[in-house]
């Protein structure tokens, strides 16, 4: 009895929670049929919206597998110097808003900041274009795969890795052919999460993008517009596809998921 | 290969694993590093192998100084208590691993692997992953894996330690005919003195960082060097001032002139082959006896009988240490 109220329970602030809002949203952006909706994602801008928020994920993410990847073998096989503070460091992102994230990476590139007037003095620009986009969106999806690799790295132990010495291989040989395949569901999951992050974020990118149309607007500053201008089937059109995305990314992973239970 | 390692001395922080350990171990021997767990026996053992670098110290193969070099170079073959098998890979490729590192040739992969899987048993199960093998599979398959690649030296650290008594028995009367097979010299580690016993030539007990005594084991037993060697290898119990086996004590109805303890029997436990007797002396000191059964039954001792326990002088005795040997109890 107590055990059905506590399922009804849970079901039930998950529906209030997530499910009627994404339901609502699917609903209120087809409540014109198909048409306004293609309408809407075709123009010129969420085209280029779509294409930049696919490819801003495309480069953070293999910039956090391989950072991520890098940095959780250190953690949890070195005794690093400053292990706690890398640590610490590593969830910042985490603990951080986005927002303020956003203003750091702006103080800091801009044209007074101490990167930024080098960067001018080179005529280079990162802010307000793709590489600021890069930059913002890869640190605040950064702990993903740390956080995915080093619990499994740290649960594994290192006797693999000492076995594959004894029997001759050298450090990159072992990682390429015991470390790596061993943690590659972590891999994979902390993939899946960054990417999912990436597409979402909203708070860094707004305030390092500029938010320029067809340049440098990524798809949830598109929707944002969209709302604002009272453009309400863009905004839904827009939402219902970044939504769409994530479903579809977590459909991936729970697949994946299924898939390591077998060897 | 020889071994010698030379005033090994190892901490990890405030813990002294290794004091100032000196041993030689000769080409072809099968020999056991045995004691206690946290004694530094494993860690002796890794550091052999290079998979620990001693703080002081310096360790020689075959006479040539092996201290800086890493374990990659050594050509040593090591087998870990939890397998460490590669689970991502089958038996097959466990096995290979070392080959193709060592890039050797298809042909002569394929065949060696293919011996050595039959070497252990393990022929038929080829293409299964470790996940799908029972304990003992998977250290045999790891043995496999230590020997593809003709290490000179095979170490193991307590192999057998995960595995149940049963299992265990089966691969240690297995790992002393490989011994004798592949012509390796062998070192394990084990905190089991009958395994030790049972397995190897020479023993060597290392307990609290240091090295208690080295020699065969009967020579360990029938003659140790002090008072926790005499008590790790078998049995012991006190009487009165000394320390002796259970079974060099002889059990008399009347004292016969002989120089004997007097006591009284508290227990007379039978073991099956053998009876344990327990006999408070005068001075108020526990004695324990073993006997054989029929001996015991011939002797007709109950609880509360009289008897004069005479020590027989065949086997090890000691003075009675300040309380080191577990099975000395304070009357």
């Amino acid at each position: 009895m107590s055990k059905r109220l506590l399922r009804f329970t849970a079901l039930g602030y998950l529906t209030l929670l997530l499910l009627a809002p994404v339901g609502m949203i699917a609903y209120r952006t087809f409540a014109h049929g198909m048409s306004p909706v293609w309408h809407a994602l075709t123009t010129p801008s969420a085209l280029h919206a779509v294409y930049l928020s696919l490819a801003v994920t495309a480069i953070a993410v293999p910039l956090n597998v391989v950072f991520g990847v890098g940095t959780g073998v250190l953690l949890a096989r070195r005794r690093m110097p400053a292990g706690g503070l890398v640590n610490l460091l590593v969830n910042l992102p985490f603990a951080m808003s986005p927002v303020v994230i956003g203003l750091a990476l702006f103080v800091l590139y801009g044209r007074t900041g101490w990167i930024g007037s080098w960067l001018a003095a080179h005529s280079l620009q990162v802010l307000f274009s793709f590489p600021g986009l890069v930059l913002a969106t890869a640190f605040v999806s950064l702990p993903f795969v740390i956080r995915e690799v080093v619990p499994v790295l740290e649960e594994l132990g290192d006797d693999q890795e000492q076995a594959a010495a004894t029997l001759g291989a050298n450090s990159v040989q072992t990682f390429w052919r015991i470390t790596l395949p061993s943690i590659r569901w972590a891999v994979v999951y902390g993939v899946v999460l960054s990417a999912a992050r990436a597409l979402g974020e909203y708070g860094a990118v707004s305030i390092v993008s500029g938010n320029i149309v067809g340049q440098t607007q990524t798809l949830p500053l598109l929707v944002e517009e969209r709302f604002r201008d009272f453009d309400s089937t863009g905004a839904y059109s827009a939402g219902f596809l970044l939504a769409l995305i994530s479903l579809l990314i977590l459909a991936a992973m729970t697949v994946l998921s299924r898939r390591k239970e077998h060897p | 290969m020889s071994i010698d390692a030379r005033g090994i001395t190892k901490t990890f922080g405030d813990f002294h694993a290794l004091r100032d350990v000196t041993v030689s171990i000769e080409r072809g021997r099968l020999t056991a590093l045995l004691g206690p767990s946290g004694g530094g026996k494993s860690t002796l053992l890794r550091i052999i192998a290079g998979l620990e670098t001693p703080d002081e110290g310096r360790v020689y193969i075959d006479g040539k100084d092996m201290t800086g070099i890493p374990a990659r170079r050594r050509g040593v073959g090591f087998v870990f208590q939890h397998y460490a098998a590669f689970p991502h890979m089958t038996v097959w490729d466990n096995v290979a691993f070392g080959l193709r590192i060592a890039k050797s040739d298809r042909a002569r992969t394929r065949e060696r692997v293919g011996e050595l899987l039959d070497l252990v048993h393990l022929s038929g199960l080829s293409h299964r992953y470790p996940a799908e093998l029972s304990g003992g599979q998977r250290q045999r398959m790891a043995l496999a894996r230590a020997l593809a690649v003709q290490p000179k030296l095979l170490l193991l650290d307590e192999p057998f330690g995960a595995l149940d008594v049963k299992v265990r028995q089966e691969l240690r009367a297995w790992l002393r005919e490989l011994h004798e097979r592949v012509h390796a010299t062998t070192v394990f580690v084990t905190h089991d003195q009958e395994e030790a016993m049972e397995l190897a030539d020479q023993v060597v007990l290392i307990n609290d960082g240091s090295v208690e005594q080295i020699g065969p084991p009967e020579k360990l037993y029938d003659d140790p060097a002090n008072p926790f060697v005499m008590g790790f290898l078998g049995a012991t119990t006190r009487i009165g001032e000394q320390l002796v086996r259970p079974h060099d004590i002889e059990v008399l109805r009347t004292k016969n002139g002989f120089d004997a303890y007097e006591g009284v029997v508290q227990r007379v436990i039978g073991l099956g082959f053998h009876s344990r007797i327990e006999v408070v002396l005068a001075d108020g000191s526990e004695s324990t006896v073993q006997l054989t059964r029929a001996h015991a039954r011939q002797l007709e001792l109950r609880v509360g009988d009289t008897v004069y326990l005479r020590p027989l002088g065949e086997g090890p005795t000691h003075e009675i240490p300040d309380a080191r040997s577990g099975d000395v109890q304070p009357a």
